[in-house]
């Protein structure tokens, strides 16, 4: 079987769970929606999905979407980025230094479980009211996931691939980038995943928090004028820069490791 | 043992510390292979006989004796011997083709030259045609010759392989053995086999050196009369069935020790 003929198989095995996802997904919609105008939901508290739906075209004109939309994603693609190469970077210096990675591996673990953005006003005062605070924000609470699956792929290649590479008498840096690295690979992409997640998670957050632009700020906006439709509208885009970023990361996976 | 011969293994002894002192894994071991000669060291589970591979490939120091290549002695991994794993050790993000050009790519060959001599490699192993497939694509018997391509592709002049075909199934095992033959037969390779496999032993080699049960030491020196060119047919031969009737008459006995010596330290609660 030829590539495109693989890829064209693997798409067309995937179209029925894609249409029983979104179906799932309809089917959720439209129980809500009965079940708040047969007054089992209340209408004041969780609006019918059929005005969240009327208020998305209002608030992308009324409320600069695209630009929040950008703002969010910038903040995100920021601290992706400072994961990325930080969290990497020191995923690869615990497993490099054993006595390092013994010392500090309990505290990265009990950072993951930190809540971080209690401690907003800490980076307030240090880095202002600013962008830099979110992003910061974002990239410390999605540090620890990162680092320590970074260890864990590390750690978890096997012993023969680098037995092949001792007895090809590779160099250590040769080790690294040529069997290391793309052995750890699936596992990096999984704590990118996490990172980046909990990095959102606390971006949307702090944005709320603070006031300070980009989609957290609107869904702040909007709940204090009572808009409840505009309000999910806003949290809609929300989880619509969720599902772009992890879009992105798969496809930077698939880009990567064409053999998945 | 002859001058001229390629690969000497000299008095080499092994231990190990454990929890109750240590342990003697392979005790005075000395042969010899000569140039283009296949010899296959066989012997029972627990004899260490992976210990000399690791010996002999560099991968393990600490040890008494000596290994020497062309009269060089051999400290670490040397160029000079290829090793084959017994563990699945294809790169699963690399094609065939590029697991194959693996090692022309860490001597620093131009993309063009290292694909046309890893494109000789892969047609020599009989996978002509599946350059581009990645190794989860293939079968065990494919990517255990995906492995021998690649440590072929460094063009060692020892082919060191331990138990390369133990997780296959007796009938790949046998046909895989045919095209080992054939390319040692059309290489002139010379080769170092380990293995537990009496059929596969006397199968491929000119010799069969014949371990002991722990410590490891060299019992018996078997020379295999089979005429060559050989395949998978020879094992219906007399001379086949004979030679190893041979060997398993001396094997049989140091088997027999390793089991009495698993069950005796199950009894006494440890591991066998």
């Amino acid at each position: 079987m030829s590539a495109a003929a693989a890829a064209s198989a693997t798409s067309a095995s995937r179209l029925p769970a894609q249409l029983c996802g979104a179906a799932s997904v309809l089917a959720v919609v439209a129980a809500v929606e009965l079940l708040i105008r047969a007054g089992a939901i209340n209408a004041f508290v969780i609006p019918l999905p059929s005005q969240v739906i009327a208020a998305i075209p209002r608030i992308v004109v009324e409320e600069h979407i695209p630009l929040r939309f950008w703002q969010t994603s910038k903040e995100v693609l920021w601290a992706a980025l400072l994961l990325a190469t930080v969290g990497i970077g020191l995923g690869v210096l615990l497993y490099r230094v054993r006595l390092l990675r013994l010392a500090t591996e309990t505290w990265v673990g009990a950072l993951a479980a930190a809540p971080i953005v209690l401690l907003f006003p800490l980076f307030l005062v240090i880095f202002g009211r600013s962008a830099t605070t979110i992003v910061m924000i974002g990239f410390c609470a999605g540090l620890a996931p990162v680092i320590l699956k970074t260890v864990e792929g590390l750690a978890g290649t096997r012993p023969v691939l680098i037995d092949v590479g001792r007895s090809l008498k590779l160099t250590r840096r040769q080790q690294f980038w040529k069997i290391l690295l793309p052995a750890a690979l699936p596992t990096v992409f999984v704590g990118m995943r996490l990172g980046l997640v909990f990095a959102m998670i606390n971006i949307v957050g702090v944005e709320y928090l603070i006031n300070f632009g980009g989609l957290g700020q609107l869904v702040n906006d909007l709940a204090e004028r009572y808009d409840l439709p505009g309000t999910y509208g806003a949290i809609l885009f929300v989880v619509l820069t969720s599902i772009v970023f992890f879009d992105l990361t798969e496809r930077l996976e698939r880009w990567l490791r064409p053999h998945r | 043992m002859p001058a001229d011969a390629l690969l000497k293994v000299e008095g080499i002894v092994k231990r190990f510390a454990t929890a109750d002192g240590g342990i003697t894994a392979v005790d005075d071991v000395s042969f010899d292979v000569m140039p283009g000669e296949f010899v296959s060291l066989i012997g029972p589970s627990g004899c260490g006989k992976s210990t000399l591979f690791n010996i002999i490939g560099g991968l393990v120091g600490d040890y008494a004796g000596r290994v020497t290549v062309a009269g060089t002695r051999v400290t670490g991994t040397h160029p000079s011997i290829g090793m084959v794993f017994q563990e699945e050790s294809t790169f699963p993000w690399r094609t065939v083709l590029d697991n194959v050009a693996f090692p022309l790519e860490i001597a620093g060959l131009g993309k063009i030259e290292r694909a046309e001599r890893a494109a000789h490699f892969v047609k020599l192993v009989g996978l002509s045609g599946f350059e581009r497939r990645y190794p989860s694509e293939l079968s065990g018997g494919m990517r255990q010759r995906v492995a021998i391509a690649r440590t072929l592709a460094s063009e060692p002049r020892i082919l060191l392989m331990d138990e390369p075909f133990a997780a296959l199934d007796e009938q790949t095992r046998l046909l895989l053995g045919d095209k080992v033959l054939q390319i040692q037969q059309e290489l002139k390779q010379t080769t170092l086999l380990i293995t537990h496999n009496l059929t596969e032993a006397v199968q491929l080699s000119d010799r069969v050196l014949v371990m002991t049960y722990r410590p490891g030491k060299i019992k018996r020196i078997v020379d295999v009369g089979l005429p060559h060119p050989r395949d998978a047919e020879v094992v219906s031969s007399d001379a086949f069935g004979h030679t190893v009737a041979q060997i398993w008459s001396d094997l049989r006995e140091e088997a027999s020790r390793g089991i009495e010596d698993d069950e005796a330290r199950v009894r006494a609660g440890g591991k066998p």
